[in-house]
């Protein structure tokens, strides 16, 4: 690749990248991210492959092997372009009828398109799909679109034409107040305004100065950091870049839990691409600037994603968190100013730069501004990645985009924030999506993470496992996290295991007060969160659990029965051949009865009963 | 144990004692664990007190320090598959494998392991064996899932 030496150069070769694209080839972009991997769609690519070279059409079709289309529940997707044909749950079996009749007549393969599951009206577009209606991207546009191991694809929609545009015609002063004119605030969790940050490094003294891109995304539930780096990975070093000619700083890193393999691959290959076109390194576009970035990864500790913790792992030790002040921007990695943001938050930063703060702030609410991408999980029907508008209601969000909640159950609550979060409950359902509403509710924004809830969740459990989470995550150096969590952690095991007092609701508030007030780090002081917004919202189920000795999600062990329903029991004797026990007797096409004594409560009769007759009791 | 695989990985990270957390990782996968030989070398050859080393491989949950089985089975507790059933889950593999969490079985056949999460949210409950994702797990379906892996290695 040809070395971008200045601003015309990365123009021109732009030009010529579109130029050689101009020809009216089908595309047919396939998600390779890891949701649809998982789906193995590796195998159909390998499939189309095949197919495209036994039909001699290499030069009518191209593959494109996209990042995340947001609509993991319907993976493998595909879509077909120029006619916008979106195929789901696409298997290597397809490929034939989709080259035959798709890409060789332009007809579409009925069975692999998008039905609504009430109307059951087929939808052939992608951009017709009630999912995408009510999304606006912005940052994860490119995702799902483009190539992300191909530079050149970052560049045919105008990458780096933002950094192109900081260099050369702003100072870094006039970067920083772009920023903190947009209102653009911190993706990772705590929201604070990205660009004062940046001004408060910016002055800070010292020659050497540091930048991170936090991509760690420990939050269970969440994964829209892992997407935005497998898929558009050039987006997040473009916005570094721009971050660290603000600030003055030559070094980069990027930090990435090792349970994001393909993210660790995309960005390496990244990085190297914009290495050898001149984009990284010296000189940047022949203004004298230089900078470089390394990635870090993670070693699975969640406490790791808290910015001192973080850094303290880059330098080679064990991450445990430091009391603040001094601020990483006075004094961060190895002790010289350092900005740490989160991988979505840079992600931002070339829009701004490209269309301008007052673009960006007149998207959103008052005190939010620009759009989000939540992972929209749990119990909803069409799980998957969303970005919407700040100040999208949680209806909205949950029935408009979500589908509503699966096999036509009802809603109990949403989880936002991740171990820090809180649960809202179905009262709150038409709040606005926004920093400052979550947190009123209890809850916080966080990365990112939505987590939705029905009937069969427990919210004593859901407490419990949170504080489970933590504590095995906790780091240990600060008693209030650490003694705290523990004590917690045992009084709500007690609660779901029917050894609830009266009293423990009381000391669980108490104790929560405690930590948040002593913690050292986010983590500890955040913990209770999960705790004290279930007390809030349910503390029906609490008390159901302490006094009824009663869980009626049917989750926690001992407060709960399996029984037959008599009625809806056909004797198929499914339950009873699975049962590990054998605690369940019945002759076959008659009902069947389960004895409560023998049952260990795995749940293998409960899930696979297909007449829903087993119960819980 | 092949150290001289040990000493290009300390080469590639320039015997930087702020890569050590790097410089583990790529050689825990050579064996897929670290031993106390291995990390003793690595120890006497960067010059950096083994005291610095155990505290990060102990502290970091990415590393070993007792062999693996041939397969390994991580079973994900994010939020959403833990709202799914992964408890279930895990119990169930317990139950067959009669190893707890962390553990091998005594034929080095499987490791079983816990994460956090492993961002595949939307296939909840997920586990994975190796590198083979299966989703919408079920306490029903474990058993063939890992029997698959069973007869595999005896053939």
């Amino acid at each position: 690749m040809k070395r971008i030496s200045s601003i015309v150069d990365l123009e021109n070769l732009r030009e010529s990248i579109l130029q050689k694209r101009g020809s009216k080839k089908t595309i047919i972009r396939l998600c390779l991210s890891t949701g649809c991997r998982a789906q193995k769609s590796v195998k159909v690519i390998e499939a189309l492959e095949d197919e495209i070279t036994k039909q001699g059409l290499q030069d009518k079709v191209a593959i494109k092997k996209t990042g995340c289309h947001g609509f993991c529940e319907m993976g493998p997707i595909m879509v077909i372009e120029p006619a916008n044909i979106f195929y789901r749950q696409v298997k290597p079996k397809d490929v034939g009828d989709i080259i035959s009749e798709t890409v060789l007549h332009g007809n579409v393969v009925k069975r692999l398109l998008w039905k609504d599951p009430q109307t059951k009206e087929l939808t052939n577009t992608e951009h017709d799909l009630p999912v995408y209606k009510k999304q606006k991207k912005n940052i994860s546009y490119n995702s799902g679109k483009i190539d992300p191991t191909d530079i050149d694809d970052y560049l045919a929609v105008g990458g780096y034409s933002a950094l192109g545009k900081a260099l050369t015609t702003m100072t870094p002063a006039q970067v920083v107040e772009t920023v903190v004119s947009s209102g653009l605030r911190g993706r990772g969790g705590g929201g604070f305004p990205t660009g004062i940050k940046w001004r408060i490094c910016s002055a800070a003294p010292g020659d050497i100065k540091y930048i991170i891109a936090n991509g760690d995304e420990g939050d269970p539930g969440a994964f829209m950091d892992r997407s935005l780096m497998e898929g558009d990975p050039h987006s997040i070093i473009e916005g570094m870049i721009i971050g660290a000619f603000a600030i003055g700083a030559s070094e980069g890193f990027i930090y990435v839990r090792k349970e994001y393999p393909i993210a660790i691959d995309h960005l390496a290959i990244a990085i190297r691409q914009a290495e050898k076109c001149g984009l990284l390194g010296n000189n940047i576009l022949s203004t004298g600037f230089d900078f470089t970035i390394k990635i870090d990864r993670g070693a699975g500790a969640f406490v790791c994603g808290e910015e001192t913790a973080l850094m303290i792992s880059i330098e080679g030790r064990s991450g445990t968190p430091r009391s603040r002040p001094p601020y990483p921007a006075f004094e961060g990695l190895w002790g010289k100013p350092t900005i740490l943001n989160n991988v979505e938050t840079f992600g931002n930063i070339p829009k701004i730069i490209s269309k301008g703060s007052d673009w960006y702030s007149s998207i959103g609410t008052k005190k939010s501004k620009g759009t989000k991408i939540f992972s929209l999980v749990g119990k909803v029907r069409n799980t998957g990645l969303v970005e919407v508008e700040m100040g999208t209601t949680l209806r909205e969000m949950i029935f408009d985009i979500g589908g509503g909640i699966r096999k036509g159950k009802r809603f109990k609550a949403v989880q936002t924030g991740g171990p820090s979060g809180g649960c809202i409950p179905i009262s709150k359902i038409d709040m606005p999506v926004d920093y400052d509403s979550l947190r009123e509710a209890g809850a916080i924004m966080g990365s990112g993470g939505m987590i939705v809830m029905d009937e069969t969740s427990c919210m004593v459990d859901v407490a419990r496992y949170f504080i489970h989470f933590l504590l095995f995550e906790s780091c240990g150096k600060c008693v209030p996290c650490r003694e705290g969590l523990k004590q917690m952690h045992e009084i709500l095991t007690n609660i779901c295991e029917g050894r609830g007092e009266k009293r423990d609701i009381k000391i669980l508030t108490e104790l929560a007060h405690f930590m948040t007030t002593a913690s050292l780090c986010g983590l500890g002081a955040t913990a209770p969160n999960p705790v004290l917004s279930t007390i809030r919202y349910f503390r029906n189920e609490y008390e159901a659990h302490i006094y009824d000795k009663k869980c009626s999600a049917g989750v926690c062990k001992n407060l709960f029965e399996y029984v037959i329903d008599e009625e809806l029991c056909n004797g198929c004797t499914l339950c009873k051949v699975k049962c590990p026990e054998q605690a369940i007797s019945g002759k076959r096409k008659e009902p069947h009865r389960i004895d409560v004594q023998k049952c260990i409560k795995c749940g293998i009769c409960f899930s696979l009963c297909k007449r829903e007759a087993v119960r819980v009791k | 144990m092949d150290f001289q695989e040990v000493d290009r990985t300390l080469e590639k990270y320039d015997h930087k004692h702020s890569a050590i957390i790097s410089i583990l990782q790529d050689v825990q996968g050579i064996e897929n664990y670290l031993s106390e030989e291995t990390l003793r070398y690595i120890s006497e050859r960067l010059e950096l007190s083994l005291t610095r080393i155990f505290d990060i491989a102990t502290f970091y949950k990415a590393f070993s320090l007792v062999p693996r089985g041939r397969h390994t089975i991580k079973a994900c507790c994010g939020t959403a598959c833990h709202l799914g059933g992964a408890v279930r889950n895990l119990d169930q593999i317990e139950r067959i494998l009669h190893v707890k969490e962390g553990e091998t079985t005594d034929d080095r056949m499987f490791s079983l392991e816990t994460v956090n999460c492993l961002g595949a949210c939307a296939l909840a409950p997920v586990i994975v064996v190796d590198d083979d994702y299966y989703d919408g797990v079920t306490p029903g379906k474990i058993e063939k899932i890992l029997s698959a892996y069973r007869t595999e290695s005896e053939r």
